[in-house]
């Protein structure tokens, strides 16, 4: 492998085509690398974030609840508690006798105010370290108040953000199984994964209810505690989003048998196999389903084809790369790109486990960089000897695609147009479209070496 | 829905919501990207770094590197010292900066990690190469806010690398406060039409302003030097720029090198400028500023009084970092603005009293407030409205929910650009501020204006 990547990151680096594929992943960052990586309080607030009824208290100093302050667009249909920024704003005197009188009366003082109907308390480092019991404040105010009041056990350094995909599972799955579940379909599921990014979880939820499926609760995007009670009297939980929620899962099949689906709503491909998916599974009690299911895609897909091939008759052949939080994301960025007759030259993730990315190297074409937990000066080399068309990450790779000159599409929090089933497969195209397509990139000093070079060669023709 | 503040106002003692600060970290990291060649460094769990590398990147919209110790649980009990090992091991071999600024969090902090005796042992072992710098500031996310955090990474500037051993020169540093590279750049313009030789530290202008090269440079060209740094050892002054910001820096330097120094508010608004140029020209033993400023002046001058009807009396609700919010005050009620809210997250009854002397008969009628938040900013003007908001972008929620012009000022800025381009320094910064108000209150004018009102000519 080449200079430009950190000698000890060599194994988490694979080019296709380079000898047998092997990975090394879900590894701590090696420390003092720029990395894009973030904490286990990330992992757990993202997850838990989109639920909207809750009170959502970050028992902690306050970076940690300034940064998370509605920066995430999951939309509400309803309450927008989840929008606000509440915390304990620990000070030198909290950290020397600890911060559970503080907790307490924050506690008493917010459900007094706002009526949530559940709360969760966020743990982060400092809690960690000094020891605050965080159970035994949640218990006690979950008494006097009557609502659920559950601790989130996120202290930062407690490992990665998976972690906390972990921590904020086990505080969901205290909520399960505490509703009744009368007025349940057997025909019903949970949506488990899904964060409703500009909506992305009223679209899934309209097609479900088209093929007659009733969705019991959103976890978390729009989500309501309520409906996590009761979630476990749901027939099938379907699960998109590499980590974030299959612990809740698994938790779920384990206590009340409830089977999950590992599904995707991104492209065209995944999004129409998660539905035969669960059109199979109710198939047995509601025969009609199928049919039902296949009309849906019919209709979806007669409007979606004549539209998507405007663009890809400008965006074939054009080269793209993607480095995304989790590699699941990545499969379905992988196929979308294909669809539009892209080719995608790098593809990484920030929390991949050794299953994903052999399955990433499966599915790419030979010569796609594989790249794990990567950073800045790795990527932009990447993008650069690669001469990628556009960048597909979050909100610290953007300002470096622009910087090189090349576009960019955000297919993380600041996502502004809905990129989940068919329509957002269109809304993808489009995004990528004008983004590749815009003028502004001929400006760029490379590109003006470039284009000054095509010209020439033309002219010699 | 998102306006969930109820009126009245209750005591509250337990609780922080919609934030007017945020934690020391981030502060420092915005100090060290001002040093040329530097990387900063957190020493703390993973998220702390990406939560302020995200946020800078937001506000700035410009890439943003800073390398972490990656703390695990082991580090948390056992300490973070192999974690500073190991990243300056990996940053030196791999990144090459020049110096390595290194920041504490509020974990590594409360368990004590040791800084420079950690920094002191990788030196010895040969781990920092020769020529090269690590230098540290202790910035525990508890105690202050973004702006002490600034501070005391401004103050590692000058107590790792001022030094007594250039001899005596006639030039001046400039701390130029925590504000945006514009404004770096505006000062350092300034200094320059004043003829001064002058360092300005830290200076994040062609750095987080770089232009679009087509290539990603992880150093880009701005930035003090540490040859510059060393140098503000030997300069005859130092001129501190905001108070909470910049002045323990600046006393830092008189103590170790006997610079003396003289702490005066952010040069914004005519009345603030007049006063920095002032010192400039008692310092240089000009009498008059050179010509083209007093235009720039007059300029200024000319917009201010142009348009002062619109802006006489009327109520601003103003928050944000203490530095920024005094001298705004102190600008607005020079343009015959009443700023009857004035608040910061960051506390220190030095701000309130600042702000009340600058107020004077007027201070009885406004509150004035530090450790305050936006919650009960919106509280008070629910309870008595404004005719205009001004501070950072959080602000937009109160903005909407009581229908009142909003103009954005201060950090961070996260859903508008230009900030970083257009400075708030100097007579020019004045125009790009009276421009950004009287406009904003112009189109309020246009939006609410029956049709036999609604007029052409403003």
């Amino acid at each position: 492998m080449d200079s430009r990547i950190l000698s000890d990151r060599e194994k988490q680096v694979h080019v296709k085509g380079d000898g047998p594929f092997s990975m090394n992943c879900d590894m701590p960052s090696l420390a003092g690398a720029v990395s894009q990586r973030a904490c286990v309080f990330c992992g757990s607030r993202v997850v838990l974030y989109p639920i909207a009824d809750a009170l959502h208290l970050v028992h902690g100093p306050i970076g940690c609840a300034a940064y998370t302050w509605d920066i995430r667009g999951a939309l509400s249909s309803g309450p927008e508690l989840h929008r606000l920024s509440f915390s304990t704003d620990l000070q030198e005197k909290d950290v020397i006798f600890g911060g559970e009188k503080k907790l307490y009366s924050a506690l008493r003082e917010l459900i007094e105010r706002h009526n949530p109907n559940g709360a969760f308390v966020y743990s982060t480092c400092i809690v960690g370290i000094i020891g605050d019991d965080l159970q035994a404040v949640c218990q006690r105010v979950s008494q006097e108040t009557g609502i659920p009041v559950i601790p989130v056990q996120s202290e930062g350094f407690k490992g990665n953000k998976r972690a906390g995909y972990n921590a904020a599972c086990n505080a969901m799955f205290e909520l399960v199984g505490t509703r009744p579940t009368d007025d349940i379909s057997p025909v019903s599921l949970n949506i488990l994964g899904d964060f409703n990014l500009a909506g992305e979880i009223w679209i899934i939820r309209q097609y479900f209810e088209r093929i007659g499926v009733q969705v019991v609760a959103n976890i978390t995007g729009d989500g309501r505690i309520d409906d996590i009670r009761r979630s476990h009297g749901a027939a099938l939980n379907l699960v998109q989003c590499s980590g974030s929620t299959m612990d809740l899962a698994i938790m779920m099949e384990r206590q009340y048998g409830i089977p999950f689906l590992k599904v995707s709503y991104f492209g065209v491909e995944d999004m129409a196999d998660s539905l035969y998916r669960v059109a199979n599974f109710f198939k047995e009690i509601r025969p009609a389903i199928i049919d039902r299911t296949r009309e849906l895609v019919r209709n979806e897909l007669n409007r979606l084809y004549p539209e998507l091939e405007r663009y890809r008759k400008d965006l074939n052949g054009k080269k793209a790369a993607i480095y995304v939080g989790g590699a699941f994301k990545a499969f379905s960025l992988v196929k979308a790109f294909r669809l539009i007759g892209m080719d995608v030259s790098l593809v990484g993730s920030q929390t991949g486990t050794e299953e994903d990315y052999k399955e990433l190297y499966e599915i790419t074409d030979p010569g796609t960089i594989i790249v794990d937990d990567s950073n800045p000066l790795e990527l932009s080399n990447f993008l650069e000897e690669k001469d990628v068309d556009i960048f597909v990450g979050g909100v610290k790779e953007r300002p470096i695609a622009y910087k090189l000159g090349v576009g960019f599409c955000d297919h993380n929090h600041e996502r502004k147009e809905p990129l989940e089933g068919f329509v957002g497969m269109l809304n993808f195209a489009r995004e990528v479209h004008s983004t590749v397509m815009s003028p502004v990139w001929r400006f760029s000093p490379r590109r003006v070496s470039q284009h000054v070079h095509n010209e020439r060669s033309l002219k010699a023709v | 829905m998102l306006d969930m503040t109820p009126k009245d106002i209750t005591e509250r003692s337990a609780l922080r919501i919609n934030p007017a600060k945020t934690c020391q970290p981030i502060g420092a990291m915005y100090a060290s990207l001002g040093i040329h060649n530097c990387l900063p460094h957190s020493h703390g769990s993973q998220g702390c770094c990406s939560y302020h590398r995200s946020h800078l990147t937001r506000h700035y919209k410009e890439p943003v590197v800073a390398s972490t110790s990656s703390f695990t649980e082991g580090a948390a009990v056992f300490g973070g010292g192999p974690n500073l090992r190991q990243s300056l091991k990996t940053i030196f071999q791999v990144y090459k900066p020049d110096v390595v600024a290194v920041h504490t969090t509020c974990l590594s902090e409360t368990i004590g990690d040791d800084i420079p005796s950690i920094v002191r042992k990788a030196q010895e072992d040969g781990i920092v190469p020769n020529g090269k710098f690590v230098i540290h500031a202790n910035t525990p996310s508890y105690v202050g806010s973004n702006v002490t955090g600034f501070s005391n990474m401004v103050k590692a500037m000058v107590d790792y690398f001022s030094s007594r051993d250039f001899g005596k020169s006639t030039d001046v540093n400039v701390i130029p406060g925590y504000v945006d590279p514009a404004d770096m750049r505006e000062m350092k313009r300034m200094l320059a039409e004043l003829g001064l030789t002058a360092t300005v530290f830290p200076d994040t202008s062609d750095v987080l302003d770089s232009p679009m090269s087509g290539s990603y440079e992880m150093f880009p060209k701005g930035g003090v030097t540490t040859e510059q740094l060393m140098k503000t050892g030997s300069a005859s002054m130092t001129l501190a720029l905001g108070a909470f910001a910049s002045e323990s820096a600046a006393m830092s330097l008189e103590s170790k090198c006997g610079v003396p120094f003289t702490v005066m508010d952010l040069p914004i608004g005519i009345r603030s400028t007049d006063r920095f140029v002032k010192s400039l020209l008692d310092l240089t033993g000009q009498i008059k500023p050179v010509a083209s400023m007093i235009e720039d002046r007059g300029r200024a001058l000319d917009m201010m009084t142009d348009m002062q009807h619109y802006l006489y009396g009327k109520k601003v609700g103003l928050y944000g970092d203490p530095d920024q919010v005094i001298a705004m005050a102190d600008f607005l009620i020079s343009a015959g603005m009443r700023p009857v809210y004035v608040i910061t997250g960051t506390p220190g009854k030095r701000f309130e009293d600042k702000v009340k002397t600058l107020l004077g008969n007027e201070a009885c009628r406004c509150v004035v407030k530090s450790s305050a938040d936006l919650f009960y900013l919106h509280q008070l003007i629910k309870s008595d409205p404004v005719d205009l908001i001004i501070g950072n972008t959080y602000g937009k929620y109160i903005a909407r929910a009581e229908d009142i012009p909003f103009v954005r000022y201060g950090f961070p800025i996260l859903d508008r650009v230009g900030h970083g381009f257009f400075p708030t320094f100097g007579y020019r910064g004045s125009i790009y501020l009276l421009t950004n108000i009287v406009n904003t209150l112009l189109d309020r004018i246009d939006r609410d204006s029956p049709e036999e009102r609604f007029e052409l000519v403003m």
